[in-house]
């Protein structure tokens, strides 16, 4: 064998490209959604809750003040002890509700941010100010990003992001898992640290989901079998355990896949590689081009013919 | 092509509509200001379930569809090869440079943060995944792509011109400040003019590009406008939620574009006293019917495929409202398809009044009135919230009526009857 030939070269070059090619394709192929059970949630167990809203009042006092979200509170409540909201909104990031069917069926519930392990909020934003940690899952706002579009909040199934519609400068709100406040401090969220029945358990998923299907197994009958948040919208790190049926707790029905997976999915169909604009738009170009010179010949000859006729006139 | 297949409309500016619509705008524009003191909480209905209202419903979602006249005569133009309809493309893009820089000025009035909009340009927060993202960057392109279009017409005049109400004002402005005018002004005013003259060769040249972009662009947002909702699985009713709603509203954007360019042209040769276009608009009306005929089957097909035409003839509140979108489209493309109806203004007034209403109820039964964020979420519009609407819609009629009347947008009258005659020859022939 001597030295390599030109072609050889070419043969090897060919081959590297393919590999590479083929490599590639491995790579987009496994970009699709896998569920990540080392990132960190919360499981909460409805049949545990007292309903005594101490987590509300933490994480109003924890959160309260970071950034620009303070709350407005009255003068006589400074500590917000006696601030008693309905529901999630701009100055509430969780919640604990009754939800009553009758005197021996009822159940309390705590709303927060379920942490999608897929999130249609992050999918949707048009700006990335609405992002997921990849170490941590924990889906978090910038609102030095954010444009105020709302979007989020058409897209979350579980409509939790809040906007705050009576500020002159106003953001979404959302639960953070205390994010830069109790975890930065203590490493456990502060509806966790202060539940005092322990409803609440924060750690990694894989941990979570292992106490929930304990619990299940240990006490047969008193739970409904299934971890909400195990497979909903491709799952979320913020899990449920319940003794109600958990559309009743105001949990919808939702399948197994994201939402954002199939819009994704058509948006990537159509923009690929930027592919199909480009081809549109040098279609059309080459369309309107030959259509334009067909005219202007058109338009001369007609010019050329009047002329003539002009000239044949003037005699 | 040449720029003299237009003409200025030469009227009075002040007229009674003038000082109505103007009222219309200044409550609309103080109302805008009351949202930017106070938030947009003081003057809308919006909530948290429905975070989108009328101003992203009918400003953006309908309105722009409402604007697609000038992208629909630019297709059938530029695309389909029928040049004889080019003296009426100049207020068609009119129309839509009004209808899209409004839609962008209503976002604005809209989004909570304006301030933070400026992150669109910056590669490190693009989120490619998102449809908002695409038709955020689309719509401002394409605004951009009709402003060039429509430079010409003020190139031309400019070019023209002699300044006389600038003169005057300037002449009055120096008189009675008791001055002499200096002479550089009027070499300002000539070096303008120069420079009018410089550019406007310079653009005819690349202006079939732009205008190849001006019908690409739309092609992109409009169907995104549809992708919008792709993500509302959950919240969309199943009538309206299907992967083909980026083809749906492709599609519906088309036969409403047209559909308003023969309204735009009616109702501006009725309030400006001209004879209707009646040839032009009859040739242009037999596209509608084939472009519903795809939508209503593609509707159709889409429904039967998703087991859903039950719940279409279901006759409850939803259904109520599709049918209704349904019947409106189907029965302006029915009284289309006849030949006779077509050559009749009045019919093809009805007709396309009916087609713009249906695909606009579409667009309204998606993004607002099929969206069901769950139980205990109401959304009507405020009345300020409604009054900010009209104050841009009464803006936009506004600034078209002047426009037409300082610039030469209208097609030529005398041009039109020469391409008529020459029409007719050809035919003959």
């Amino acid at each position: 064998m001597g030295k390599p030939s030109r072609r050889d070269f070419l043969k090897i070059i060919g081959a590297s490209g393919a590999a590479l090619l083929a490599g590639r394709g491995e790579a987009t192929a496994s970009e699709a959604h896998q569920v990540n059970n080392e990132t960190i949630g919360m499981l909460y167990d409805a049949t545990r809750c007292v309903g005594c809203k101490a987590c509300m009042a933490a994480c109003k006092r924890v959160n309260s003040d970071y950034g620009s979200l303070s709350y407005e509170r009255a003068t006589f409540d400074t500590d917000g002890l006696w601030d008693a909201p309905q529901d999630l909104s701009g100055s509430t990031r969780t919640l604990i509700k009754l939800f009553k069917e009758s005197d021996k069926q009822w159940s309390y519930v705590k709303y927060s941010c379920m942490h999608c392990q897929k999130p249609s909020c992050v999918s949707v934003c048009p700006v990335s100010a609405m992002t997921r940690d990849k170490l941590t899952g924990t889906v978090d706002y910038n609102k030095d990003t954010c444009i105020g579009c709302r979007y989020c909040q058409i897209a979350c199934a579980f409509s939790i992001p809040k906007f705050q519609w009576n500020k002159a400068i106003p953001q979404i709100v959302k639960c953070d898992l205390c994010k830069n406040t109790n975890l930065l401090n203590k490493g456990i969220t502060a509806c966790a640290e202060t539940c005092p029945v322990g409803a609440i358990t924060f750690g990694k998923r894989k941990d979570l989901l292992a106490e929930a299907n304990n619990r299940l197994r240990e006490n047969p009958g008193k739970y409904i079998n299934r971890i909400y948040g195990e497979k909903e919208v491709g799952g979320t790190n913020h899990l449920y355990l319940s003794g109600m049926e958990f559309n009743k707790l105001g949990l919808p029905v939702l399948k197994d896949e994201a939402p954002a997976e199939f819009s994704e999915k058509i948006q990537h169909t159509i923009y690929k590689g930027f592919i199909a604009p480009v081809a549109l738009y040098s279609t059309l170009c080459f369309i309107a081009i030959k259509n334009m010179k067909g005219n202007n010949d058109a338009d001369k000859k007609t010019a050329e013919h009047e002329k003539k006729g002009e000239k044949t006139n003037e005699p | 092509m040449s720029h003299d297949e237009y003409q200025r409309y030469d009227a009075k500016i002040l007229t009674p509509s003038f000082i109505v619509l103007l009222a219309f705008t200044l409550i609309g524009f103080a109302l805008i200001a009351v949202r930017f003191i106070k938030g947009i909480g003081a003057v809308s209905n919006m909530s948290d379930g429905y975070p989108w209202g009328i101003w992203i419903t009918y400003d953006v979602a309908t309105g722009t569809a409402i604007a697609c006249g000038g992208y629909a005569m630019a297709i059938l133009i530029y695309i389909r090869n029928r040049m004889h309809y080019h003296p009426m493309i100049r207020s068609a893009i009119l129309t839509s440079m009004f209808g899209y820089g409004l839609a962008g000025f209503s976002v604005m009035v809209d989004v909570g943060r304006p301030w933070n909009a400026y992150n669109f340009f910056i590669p490190s927060k693009w989120q490619v995944n998102s449809a908002m993202f695409e038709v955020a960057l689309c719509v401002m392109a394409y605004t951009t792509v009709l402003l060039l279009e429509f430079l010409p017409a003020v190139l031309t005049t400019l070019e023209k011109t002699e300044w006389k109400t600038l003169q005057l004002l300037l002449d009055i402005l120096y008189s009675r400040m008791g001055m002499e005018r200096p002479e550089r002004i009027g070499d300002r005013l000539d070096k303008v003019k120069d420079l009018a003259a410089w550019l406007k060769p310079r653009l005819d040249k690349v202006l079939i590009f732009i205008i190849v972009l001006g019908i690409t662009l739309p092609t992109m947002h409009q169907s995104s406008l549809g992708s919008l909702l792709l993500i509302a699985s959950t919240k969309l009713h199943p009538l309206w939620y299907t992967g083909f709603l980026p083809l749906l509203f492709l599609i519906n954007c088309m036969f409403i574009g047209y559909s308003i360019a023969i309204l735009e042209s009616v109702i501006s040769c009725y309030a400006f006293k001209r004879p209707f276009e009646t040839k032009e608009l009859s040739g242009m009306a037999r596209i509608i019917p084939w472009l519903t005929v795809i939508w209503l089957s593609v509707v159709i097909g889409d429904l039967a495929w998703r087991g859903q035409i039950g719940a279409a003839l279901a006759l409850d509140f939803y259904s109520g409202f599709f049918l209704l979108e349904f019947c409106l489209v189907a029965g302006g493309s029915l009284l289309m398809f006849s030949g006779k109806k077509r050559e009749s203004i009045r019919w093809l007034f009805v007709s396309a009044v009916l087609i713009v209403l249906g695909g606009a109820l579409y667009r309204f039964n998606v993004y607002l009135i099929g969206f069901n964020p769950g139980k205990g979420w109401h959304y009507f519009p405020a009345l300020a919230e409604l009054l900010i609407t009209v104050g841009i819609v009464a803006f936009e009629i506004l600034g078209y009526q002047v426009l037409v009347k300082i610039l030469p947008v209208l097609p030529r009258l005398h041009t039109r009857q020469q391409l008529d005659a020459e029409h007719g020859v050809a035919e003959k022939a």
